[in-house]
């Protein structure tokens, strides 16, 4: 791997997030300096800022953008105890010569009453919702029942987790033989309990219900993340707490007395690595789940792959080189000129004579 | 296969202090953004100074090469001829049919190399002519190993023929002797020439009989005095039996012929017959499968593989496939220093000659940076049933799990990715739920590009994605005010409430500047019109109006009549149907019938009864129009209602 270009993001203080789109064509970073920003991709790969706005009087913690069937739609959510829902509007022509959009807001979610930690859409065949949760120990799901009327959003369900919650992560199966099912992750580090609760709708009774808790987590938990599903009948879940870990979670057969009641399931630890010494704040799967990608107090970003006997294993490491950078502009220019041409070429020249019939590239595939 | 124990790749991320932040990321498609972050409790600020570049780091991957591209697109074509070779033919005739795509697979290989190797000799621009060299180099040893697994695996030829395949495979990646043999010949004494002997005996060390006796030919004719001696050796050469297939000798019969050669080669070398020449005395001793005397040429024969075949050649030509592994190890061990440890491509061939494909596979995995090369292998080797036999429960899924994974590769590239769904088409577990994952993400540019993926998708009858494709181009259209675009994706997507809210934006605009924009679009609805409530009044009412312009004023009169009377006009739009039926009401001849003019009274009724509170939001001139428009709709009802008592009243004479 390769940086292949530098985005100077120009955020005035510390980025906490970047999202790419569905498509990935746009992004938006927000940062403690308050605001967000959305970047564009031209045809040539180039990323443009497109849009800059103030969006939080406080740190923006996360950003995420809606599914495209519902239009270009960013919710952030913020240390100064809100979310908020943005919605880019057509501009006036002059606007889009300059290259330049209009994202308006269109709600804030003013529920919580301390930090809102995170905030997710719900897959999109569940239509238009919004979670947020918050150190408060507070899942909070809400939706726009008209879709073309974003003002609108109506708080659905309100799920106390009693502990402070930091992740959520909706399971994106769509298949109805699974109900709609969250993971939310606690940072608490007080007491001594299970860190990951699965939240399971229940048809009859309309409401969010526990269905299990892990109780073998029990330091502060940073992120989880639901691998897609490939229609099999278990769930993975990835998790970053002192170490990386991924659970399967086996849905049990349920009883006929027992409808009504939440799904029971067997869990069981994949793959557990604690390469990254200690914390490990961010777990995320790549589209097909192939590879996941985690962060923590090392510094350092791994790649994780399965094999086809689902043997795990670090495939790559990405580390800052240390260096300080003077001055934030201006490093493109820079960081391209270690792009593929110099690394393959010095493999080239370490790999001697054409006609030598050596392969000589090392490198790991995936 | 086991655990590979390779370590992983580090990728340094410039400008970011890993010892004091932390590395944020996002996942994108074919690639990863990262940027410094700090996961420190909040309001803290991180130490150091923060970068605040997001760095865009990417697989280097050889997806992007514009000269493998052709070698993507031509393999896949040669991918899916396999896939459609009937399974129900016995093995034995799918054989050749099987090496032949085999060699097709090589020959695309082959040709991508020259085309590489070309343009790597006239670029100028010293690093780029180094990668495509680099990228020769790879294709080479690739083609080197598939050809050799061609030869073991795929046409798993008996002893006797195998030897005659190995040697092809040795000539065929060692084309050197035959550039320095056209050097030697263009010069204008080659005998004199300084590599004459080295090309003489590589011709011999390849088996190559006929060349090297023509060489030897022009060094006899120089030395008259040596005639008997170099006559000796051309008859040796000459003589020696060559294993022919099909041929009726067996090959027993072979095996005692060749034994007698060997005793005679041998015998020359017993009575000094070429001591006098050392060149010829060298070549007697090779014949003779003199093992010393072999590795002395390890110049010329500069591979180990190369030595292992040679030496089979002049000792043991009837060498059997399960007997390969045994001289291939020790010709290794013999060739190759033993201080220095194999090196990727040496233990690939080793286990090649070993038979064992798993490791060859495993170890291709391992030592190139893309999926192409043990993808379509894999596949081709599962095809020949080879995997199953080694362990029955994970051949296929080996072939899948590679195949997955190069095709999920292609999917990356902005133009490749087409290639890639048929690959996944050809997996049977989780092929489709990849393509599902990574169809819906090709950004849709253009409505171009939206047609191409929807086309895909319907044909696969994934009807998920599709309803998703045409929402968000619905979306997408409304949001531009493009309204008939707007309403043929949702019309696709079968989504009934999107059709409505397109519906009732066509029926404002026409309210409010009196006629229909993408006329096409709404006179050919057809059966599509059902969609929705209001998509079907948007249909029929355009149709009224059809009918108007074509002066069909009976017809047209009927459907106003029937599009308020069926409950298809929303009440609101009432108003606007009976004002449309003014002109009809004031035409010279009768259009409404009495019957019908009477429905039209009640219609009016209908709608004003619930209106008799006058709104007091309304403003009085709105109000004063409103009235007037009743007045005259009364009005010109009555006088319809007169004529056409009188008309149907007459009797027509």
């Amino acid at each position: 791997m390769f940086v292949a270009r530098s985005i100077a993001a120009d955020h005035r203080d510390l980025i906490h997030d970047v999202s790419y789109d569905f498509h990935g064509r746009r992004m938006a970073t927000c940062s403690s300096d308050q605001s967000v920003k959305v970047w564009d991709k031209s045809d040539d790969g180039e990323w443009h800022c497109t849009a800059s706005w103030k969006t939080h009087s406080g740190s923006v913690w996360r950003v995420t953008w809606a599914h495209p069937e519902f239009g270009q739609v960013l919710a952030s959510c913020s240390f100064d105890r809100t979310a908020a829902v943005w919605e880019e509007i057509v501009g006036e022509s002059n606007d889009k010569q300059r290259g330049l959009s209009h994202w308006i807001k269109r709600t804030t979610l003013v529920d919580s009453r301390t930090s809102v930690t995170d905030v997710k859409f719900a897959p999109k065949h569940m239509g238009l919702m919004l979670t947020t949760c918050s150190a408060d120990g507070v899942v909070r799901i809400y939706e726009a029942p008209d879709v073309m009327n974003l003002s609108q959003w109506s708080l659905q369900h309100e799920i106390s987790c009693k502990l402070s919650c930091s992740c959520i992560s909706w399971n994106p199966s769509s298949s109805r033989a699974h109900p709609p099912m969250f993971a939310v992750g606690s940072d608490d580090n007080v007491t001594y309990t299970g860190k990951v609760q699965i939240f399971e709708y229940n048809e009859n009774t309309r409401k969010y219900a526990k269905a299990e808790t892990l109780m073998t987590v029990t330091d502060p938990v940073h992120d989880v993340s639901f691998a897609p599903n490939l229609g099999r009948s278990f769930h993975v879940l990835a998790i970053a707490t002192k170490d990386v870990r991924i659970f399967k979670l086996v849905p049990l057969r349920r009883e006929t007395t027992t409808t009504s009641g939440p799904t029971k399931f067997e869990v069981q630890v994949m793959a557990q690595f604690d390469n990254h010494n200690s914390q490990v704040w961010r777990v995320s799967w790549n589209i097909t789940s192939t590879l996941l990608a985690s962060s923590g107090d090392d510094g350092c970003v791994r790649l994780w792959k399965a094999n086809y006997m689902d043997n795990w294993k670090c495939t790559g490491i990405l580390r800052g080189d240390g260096t300080p950078v003077n001055g934030t502009s201006g490093q493109a220019g820079a960081a391209n000129t270690t792009g593929p041409s110099g690394t393959l070429a010095s493999q080239a020249a370490a790999g001697g004579a054409v006609s030598a019939g050596r392969p000589k590239a090392q490198l790991m595939p995936g | 296969m086991e655990e590979v124990d390779v370590e992983p790749t580090i990728t340094f991320i410039p400008g970011v202090n890993s010892q004091q932040n932390h590395l944020g990321f996002v996942w994108g498609p074919g690639d990863i953004l990262v940027y410094e972050t700090s996961h420190k409790a909040a309001g803290k600020q991180p130490l150091g100074p923060s970068c605040q570049d997001v760095q865009v780091v990417r697989k280097d991957e050889d997806i992007y090469s514009p000269i493998l591209r052709k070698l993507f697109n031509e393999s896949h074509h040669i991918f899916v001829g396999l896939q459609n070779i009937r399974d129900d033919l016995p093995s034995k005739n799918k054989k050749p049919q099987f090496v032949s795509i085999s060699k097709n697979y090589r020959s695309v290989i082959r040709a991508c190399m020259e085309e590489l190797q070309q343009i790597a000799v006239s670029t100028r621009d010293l690093a780029l002519a180094a990668q495509y060299g680099n990228q020769v180099s790879i294709l080479l040893a690739v083609e080197l190993i598939w050809n050799l697994c061609e030869v073991l695996f795929i046409d798993a030829a008996p002893a006797g023929s195998l030897l005659l395949h190995l040697l092809d495979w040795v000539r065929l990646h060692k084309a050197e002797v035959d550039e320095k043999a056209r050097d030697v010949l263009r010069c204008e004494s080659p005998t004199r020439h300084q590599f004459f002997w080295d090309v003489v005996i590589s011709f011999v060390l390849q088996g190559r009989m006929e060349e090297a006796r023509s060489m030897l030919a022009k060094q006899a004719a120089l030395q008259p005095a040596a005639q008997t001696m170099f006559k000796r050796m051309d008859n040796l050469l000459l003589k020696m039996p060559i294993y022919n297939p099909s041929s009726t000798q067996t090959l027993t019969e072979f095996e005692v012929k060749w034994r007698q050669w060997h005793e005679e080669c041998d015998a020359c070398l017993q009575d000094s017959s070429f001591a006098s020449n050392p060149h010829l005395e060298t070549i007697c001793k090779i014949l003779v499968g003199d093992d010393d005397t072999l590795l002395e040429h390890k110049e010329l024969l500069s591979t180990w593989y190369h030595y292992v075949v040679t030496r089979l050649l002049y000792t043991h030509p009837t060498v059997k496939p399960i007997d390969l592994h045994y001289y291939a190890q020790m010709c290794m061990d013999r060739f190759l220093d033993s201080r220095s440890p194999p090196e990727p491509l040496d233990s690939i061939l080793l286990a090649a000659f070993e038979f064992d494909l798993h490791q060859v596979i495993k170890d291709c995995s391992i030592a190139l940076n893309n999926w192409w090369f043990v993808a379509h292998l894999t596949d081709l080797l599962d095809h020949c049933k080879l995997l199953q036999s080694h362990n029955l429960h994970f051949g296929s899924n080996l072939r899948e799990f590679l195949l997955l994974e190069y095709a999920s590769g292609l999917f990356t590239h902005h133009s490749l990715w087409q290639l890639a769904v048929d690959y996944f088409d050809h997996c049977q577990g989780f092929g489709r739920v990849y393509l599902e994952l990574l169809i819906e993400r090709v950004p849709l540019d253009t409505e171009r590009k939206a047609l191409k993926v929807l086309r895909i998708c319907e044909k696969r009858q994934m009807n998920e994605q599709v309803r998703s494709i045409c929402k968000i181009m619905a979306k997408r259209a409304l949001r531009n005010n493009r309204l008939g675009s707007a309403l043929s994706w949702s019309i696709r997507a079968k989504d009934a409430a999107f059709a409505t809210l397109i519906s009732e934006r066509f029926l404002q605009d026409y309210c409010s500047r009196g006629t229909f924009s993408d006329l096409d679009l709404i006179d050919n609805l057809g059966p599509a019109m059902l969609l929705s409530d209001r998509l079907t009044f948007l249909g029929k009412y355009r149709e009224f109006h059809r009918l108007y312009g074509e002066k069909r004023f009976t017809e047209a009169a009927k459907l106003l009549l029937s599009l308020m009377t069926a409950k298809i006009a929303p009440q609101s739009f009432w108003m606007t149907l009976l004002i449309d039926a003014l002109p009809l009401l004031e035409q010279k001849e009768v259009i409404f019938s009495v019957d019908q003019t009477h429905e039209l009274m009640f219609c009016l009724e209908e709608l004003t009864s619930g209106k008799a509170q006058p709104n007091p939001d309304r403003p009085m001139q709105e109000e004063d129009l409103e009235t007037t428009k009743i007045e005259l709709l009364r009005l010109a009802l009555a006088r319809n209602l007169a004529m056409a008592i009188v008309k149907e009243g007459t009797v027509e004479v």
